[in-house]
Order: C-alpha cells, then structure tokens, then sequence
C-alpha cells in the first residue's frame, strides 16, 4: 500500500518494477530474459552432449554394453511422468490466463510439483540405488571384477556410466531447482500476485520446465534406447 | 550549461550512506563502481605475479622463486588476470554503468540479478583467492588434463570452481545486457542510433550467453574427473585430452573477443569524441563488432594446430582464423577515417585510445603470424605468443578500459583528475608495455618457450629489458591509482560534459541521478552528431580551448 502511495497518481499494477515504462515492457523483457537463459542451458548441456556423441562413435561397443545396463522401464515410467507435469504446468498457466481461480492454479502447480518428485523418487530409489547396488557407479567400486565379459570394453563401460550419472545428475540438479521455482509460485499465488493481466513468472517459469523437461526427452532415447536394443 | 553545482544535487553516490546502502543496492551505476573495487583488487593480485615473474627472469637461472613457484606464478597471473579482471573489466564496470545511462533508461531490465551476478562473481574470486591463498595452482591458465586432473598437487579443484561461479556472473551479466539492449531504449532510440559502445557491449554480451556456459560445463568434467577419479579426459581410461582443449577453446578463443570488444567499443567512442567528427562508418563499426562475435566461435582450432588435431582441420581453421583479421581491420580503418580531418585533441583518454590503435594493429598483424599453420610450428609455445596476446590483451583490451575509466570518471564521479598526470601515466604506460613485450617478440622468434623458469644465457639482455619494461608499466598503472583516487575528493567539479562530447550520458548531470535523467529523454538524431551545441564546462576541455 506504502509503494502505492507513494507512487501517487501513477497506481501500479502489482508486480510492475521501477526500471520499466509499462507491464507490457517488463513482461516481454522477462520472457527475452528466460528464453536467453535457456540458450545457456543449451550450451551448457552442449558441452555434455558433444562430449557423449564423440566417445559414443569412438568406443561403440562399450556403450551399448553400458546402455544395456539400464533399466528401460524405469526411465519409460519417468518419460511418461515428465510429460504429464509438463502438461500441468501449461494447466496452471492456462488457469491464470483465463482468470481461473487462484485454487486452480495452486491445483495444477501442485500436481506439477507431484509428479517432478515423482521423477526425482523414481530416479533416486529406485535407479540410483539400484545402480549401486550393482557396482556401476563409476569411480573406485566399478565392478569390474563382476563382469568380466566386459573385458577390454570394461573402461568404456564405465565412461558410458560417467556419462549417464553426470547428465541425467545435473538433469536432475535442475529438477530439484525447478521444484523450487514451483515453490515459490504456489506461495505468490496463495498471496494472490496474479491475475489474467498479470502471470509472467508462471509463464517464463513454466518455459524453464518445460525446457527441463526437453533435455530429458533427449537424454531418454541417447541412453537408454539407442544401444541397440531393439 | 547553468546546472547546478554536482556537489549540492541528489545524486546516485548521495542519494543514500552507509555499508548497507552499497551491499544492497540495485542501482546500475553504484553496482559498476562494486565491481569496479573488486576487479582493481584483481588487477593488483595478478599484477604482483607479473612483477615477480618479471624480477625472477632476469637472470638465466632464475633470481627470485623456485621453479615449482614460477609455475604457480604465471598460472596465478593467468588466471586472475583473464577471469578475474579482463572478462569482467569493461562489461562489468564501465558496461554496467554506462548501458542504461546510453539507451535512456533508468537501469538494466533486472537490477536485482545484477546485483546477484555481483555476489556471484565476489563468491568466484573468493575462491580463487583460497585456491591462491592454499598454495595456488601450477597448471596454467589453461588447466589442460591429464596433468590438472591427475598429476597436479595443487589446489585445481577450488581454482576450477571459482572459474565455474564466476562464470555464471558472466552469464547473468550477458543475458541481462541483451534483455536491456533489446527492451529498454529510449523512445527515438533505434538500433542505428546506438552508440557504438552499445553495439559492441551488445556481441560481448552474445559471447557471454553463448561461451561462458560451455566453459563452465568443462572446468565442472574436469573438477569431477579429479575428485573422483573417474573421467572422460583421462586417456588412461580412454578419455581423450583433446576433447578438453577443444571444450576450453570453444569459450576461450572467443573469451578474447569479450575482452577486446569492449575496449573497441571504448574506442569507437573516444575517437569520435576527440575528433569532434562523426564516427566514419557507423554501420560497418556495428556490424563488423557481431562479425568478430560470430567468427570467434568457429577459429577455437588454431590453439591446437600442434595437439595432434587433424591437418585438415588445422586448414580450415587457419583459413577462418584469417577472416576475423577482417572485421578488425575495418574497425581500424574507420577510426582512422574518422581522425581524418577531425579536430583533434589529446586529452588523456585520447592519447590511451590512440595507444590502442597502434598496438591492437600489431597484436593483430602477429596474430596473423599464429593463424598460419607452417609459421605456428615454429612460434607455438614462445614468448612470441605470449608478445602476441599481450599486446591484444593489455596494450587493447587494458588500455582501453583505461582509456574508458578516463573519459567516463568525470561522469562517474563528477570530479575531474589532474589532466597532465593523466597524460604522463598514459604515455609510461604506452613506453612502458612496449618494452615490456617487444623483446618477447625477438624472444619468442629467437625460440625461447613460454613458462619456463630458467632460459640460455644469449636470452638475458633481451629478458632484462622485458623486466624493465614492467617495472615501468608498473609505474604507469599506480599513477593513475593514485591521482584517480585523489580526485574523488580533491578534483574539480567536471559538470555535465566536460569533454563537450556527444551521447545520452553527457546530457544528465554528473555524478547522474539515481534514475539516471532529470527528465526521461527522447532520441531525435543519430549518434556522434558533432558538433555539440552546448557549452564545456571544464576550461582544459577541447571546445572551451579552441573558442
């Protein structure tokens, strides 16, 4: 109320910042911000990705054994559960679009957030642990000695395993950060932020999950599926 | 100009004290002045390394340090100086203050993530400090493996990590620059009416967004390879060193178009002011700033033409390396156009500026040298290189930013510092660094390897005027520390526009006000329409001394 006020004559609508002349500005600078900061995400993930292609065609043999590793189940289930949130996200945003409630927004948003710990569980509980387990955590512990079929392909395996852990890893750093995100919407929209006029952090939000989820739509087919398995 | 004196106006630097109202600001201009503490911090850090190396070669076998610290020596000096200082020089200071001051706008498009992107790169050199603090790391700027993941008993994993967070200032940094450039001009402000400094800040920024995170993503493979020695660079478990160097050059072949653009823009700016003249070919200076942006990412090969890198590959690389020449040379074509029948000046800022002019031309003419494949087998790994990429990286890039810290001080601080100290320092410097670095060229051709703690005896002369040269750069460098500092306090009030110059920045008072403009201003022309209208208000100013 104080900042209204001392604003005078120019009421603001909520949300708007200082540095900008009008909503419109500020939300098509927010939306050029968020689509610029996943460009880096690209790159940075690019550098993983060119990294995997280029031992991927140089040591074949050992990367299908490692594909052959995972569980194609678990990350179809994660697959199938990625998309869902995805479609929830765009729900939630959709909601606040067409002046839906803010109950309905909270729904979808904490749907989103179910179904993101779903992933995060099934990948942890069940992949990660099992991955254990079994000695095909790279590092000291590689189970070399339990796979001795493996032979000279042994290292590439473990390279395969580096691979997978450090990408679907900081695939799932970003979950965990997008989970925040969620977080924090579902509270600014208990605080009632949003409006129809008004919603740009769910949307440019909503552009960081689904590029999330994007990058796991990669990461699915590259490890898991083309080892030529099927 | 009838504006009131600065002193007695509510300006951004009185507008609010205290510790406090720095740490937690989110005005541009006072977030420009933090990092500006920080980086000349750096500067000093990295510059005493210089100044050891320096005194320990005069001597063949060494004067000073042991070998083992000669190498973290030249690897602390790297570092600190290409990701703790340049990177961040004039983006992070001058960018930071001028950007939205230049397109009319009250600030940046997110000032709060600016101020993070401080914290950011605060927490960065933090670490670096720990890394050089615990000892300091010896594997060069470079951290090339299998020897910086295996070998190296050196603090890397911490130095990798500060090089890792202070990239994401970088990143932020871009990314909120692109977002004010495209959304937060002034009305009338169109694309061909921004100042050049603006253009090149803007393919700085396009480097930062594209570069930076692929550096990140290296040093994070390399840090994990190292702490749990597991990888993917180590050729004992079939990993491929190669794959590093080609991820590090990616970014850092362009990370040198982040330094040298700026200080180009920079440059655009002074000589234009200091001729009085229109800048001659505006468009070919702003186009020719995201040609060099684009070129930079596809020549990252020709650090690599001895690594065991195809030949093929070296080939094309080096025919790609010779276009960026292009973009530079027009760049300095136009400003020689520009200083053609220009009334020109020389006030201090244009003396760094011409400085740069002709030792950027040098740094880039050797760099020609580099790119060709048959000569590089000859030069690669000498103080030829080591001559080359100093003279783009100090006699361009810093001399810029000096260049520019002269020219917006007065802006900065509404005082103006000693005009005939400004000069002196501007030409030891310009001494200074050439005899710093000349002889390396003889050096490096002549064969003597870079890094190396001891040389053959017929090198000494040669190595003793390179250290003197240093000492008297050194001396360059703390004059303007000191008379800079003075004038905060001492200086004569600058006014509006001392310099009778053209842009945004010179039309709102000095030091500005918070939002930046007493009125928000409408653009109506095209940069650099000399000549100023308005009057001078510090008498040694070239319009005053002319009339």
């Amino acid at each position: 109320m104080s900042e209204l006020a001392a604003h005078g004559a120019h009421a603001h609508p909520p949300g708007f910042a200082h540095q900008f002349e009008d909503m419109a500005q500020q939300k098509e600078a927010g939306t050029l911000g968020m689509w610029a900061f996943l460009v880096t995400e690209i790159l940075f993930f690019g550098g993983m990705f060119t990294a995997y292609i280029i031992y991927r065609s140089l040591h074949l043999p050992g990367f299908i054994t490692g594909s052959h590793l995972l569980v194609v189940k678990f990350g179809a289930i994660n697959t199938a559960v990625l998309i869902c949130s995805s479609l929830t996200m765009a729900l939630a945003i959709r909601s606040a679009q067409t002046g839906k409630g803010r109950g309905t927004i909270i729904f979808w948003l904490i749907l989103t957030m179910i179904l993101g710990a779903t992933f995060l569980g099934l990948k942890f509980a069940f992949e990660w642990s099992k991955d254990y387990a079994e000695h095909i955590v790279p590092g000291a512990y590689f189970g070399f000695q339990y796979h001795p079929s493996w032979g000279a392909n042994a290292p590439y395996v473990q390279m395969f395993m580096c691979f997978y852990f450090f990408m679907t890893g900081l695939h799932a750093l970003h979950m965990v950060v997008g989970l925040g995100i969620l977080a924090v919407l579902v509270g600014m929209t208990a605080a009632n932020k949003f409006s129809s006029q008004y919603y740009t952090p769910l949307e440019i939000s909503g552009l960081y999950w689904h590029f999330v989820d994007i990058v796991w739509i990669f990461l699915f087919p590259l490890l898991y599926l083309i080892g030529g398995r099927y | 100009m009838n504006d009131a004196p600065a002193a007695s106006s509510v300006n951004y630097l009185n507008a609010n004290y205290g510790i406090r109202s720095w740490l937690l600001t989110t005005d541009h201009k006072r977030i420009g002045l933090l990092y500006l503490a920080v980086i000349t911090f750096m500067f000093l850090i990295g510059g005493s390394a210089a100044v050891l190396m320096r005194l320990h070669l005069v001597e063949p076998q060494g004067a000073l340090v042991e070998p083992d610290t000669y190498n973290k020596l030249f690897s602390t000096h790297g570092i600190v100086m290409v990701f703790f200082f340049l990177v961040p020089s004039i983006p992070a200071t001058l960018g930071n203050f001028l950007i939205p001051i230049m397109i009319g706008a009250r600030d940046v498009a997110f000032p709060r993530l600016n101020l993070m992107s401080w914290y950011i790169f605060v927490a960065g050199c933090t670490l670096g400090m720990i890394a050089i603090l615990s000892g300091g790391v010896d594997t060069g700027w470079t951290f090339y493996p299998p020897y910086s993941s295996l070998y190296a008993h050196t603090p890397v994993v911490t130095m990798a990590m500060g090089i890792f967070v202070a990239g994401f200032s970088s990143i932020l940094t871009g990314l909120n620059f692109v977002v004010t450039i495209h959304k937060m001009r002034a009305p009338g402000m169109t694309w061909f009416r921004l100042p050049l400094f603006i253009w090149a800040l803007y393919a700085t920024s396009l480097i930062f967004i594209l570069g930076t995170p692929v550096i990140a993503v290296t040093v994070l493979l390399l840090g994990l390879e190292r702490l749990f020695h597991v990888g993917i660079f180590d050729p004992a478990v079939g990993g491929d060193p190669l794959l590093f160097q080609h991820l590090f050059w990616f970014y850092s072949h362009p990370a040198v178009y982040i330094m040298i653009l700026p200080s180009m823009g920079v440059i655009s700016e002074l000589i234009t002011a200091f001729s009085r003249k229109k800048v001659f070919g505006y468009s070919m200076i702003a186009f020719s700033s995201l040609a060099i942006a684009i070129i930079s990412f596809i020549v990252w090969g020709h650090h690599m033409f001895v690594t065991g890198q195809s030949v093929y590959a070296g080939l094309v690389f080096s025919v790609l390396s010779f276009m960026v020449a292009i973009p530079s040379a027009i760049k300095v074509f136009n400003w020689t156009a520009t200083l053609y029948k220009g009334s020109i000046s020389y006030q201090a800022p244009m003396l760094y500026a011409l400085g740069f002019i002709g030792l950027f031309t040098m740094g880039g003419l050797t760099g020609l040298f580099l790119a060709s494949l048959a000569t590089d087998v000859h030069l690669n790994g000498t103080y030829f290189v080591v001559a080359h990429f100093h003279y783009i990286m100090v006699g361009g890039a810093l001399m810029g930013y000096l260049g520019g810290i002269h020219f917006w001080w007065p802006k900065i601080t509404g005082r103006m510092y000693p005009d005939l100290w400004a000069r002196l320092a501007a030409a030891i410097v310009f001494v200074g660094f050439n005899l710093t670095f000349f002889p390396q060229f003889v050096l490096g051709y002549l064969g003597m390897p870079r890094r190396y703690a001891v040389y053959p005896a017929e090198f000494q002369v040669l190595n003793v005027m390179s250290s003197a040269g240093a000492s008297v750069l050194a001396v360059g460098y703390v004059i303007p520390l000191v008379y800079l500092i003075w004038s905060m306090r001492y200086g004569p009030e600058a006014g509006r526009n001392p310099w009778g110059a053209k842009g945004l920045e010179w039309t709102t008072p000095s030091p500005p006000p918070t939002e930046n403009f007493e009125t928000p201003p409408i653009v109506t022309e095209d940069a650099y329409e000399y000549p100023v209208a308005a009057e001078s208000t510090y008498p040694n100013a070239p319009g005053v001394a002319r009339v």
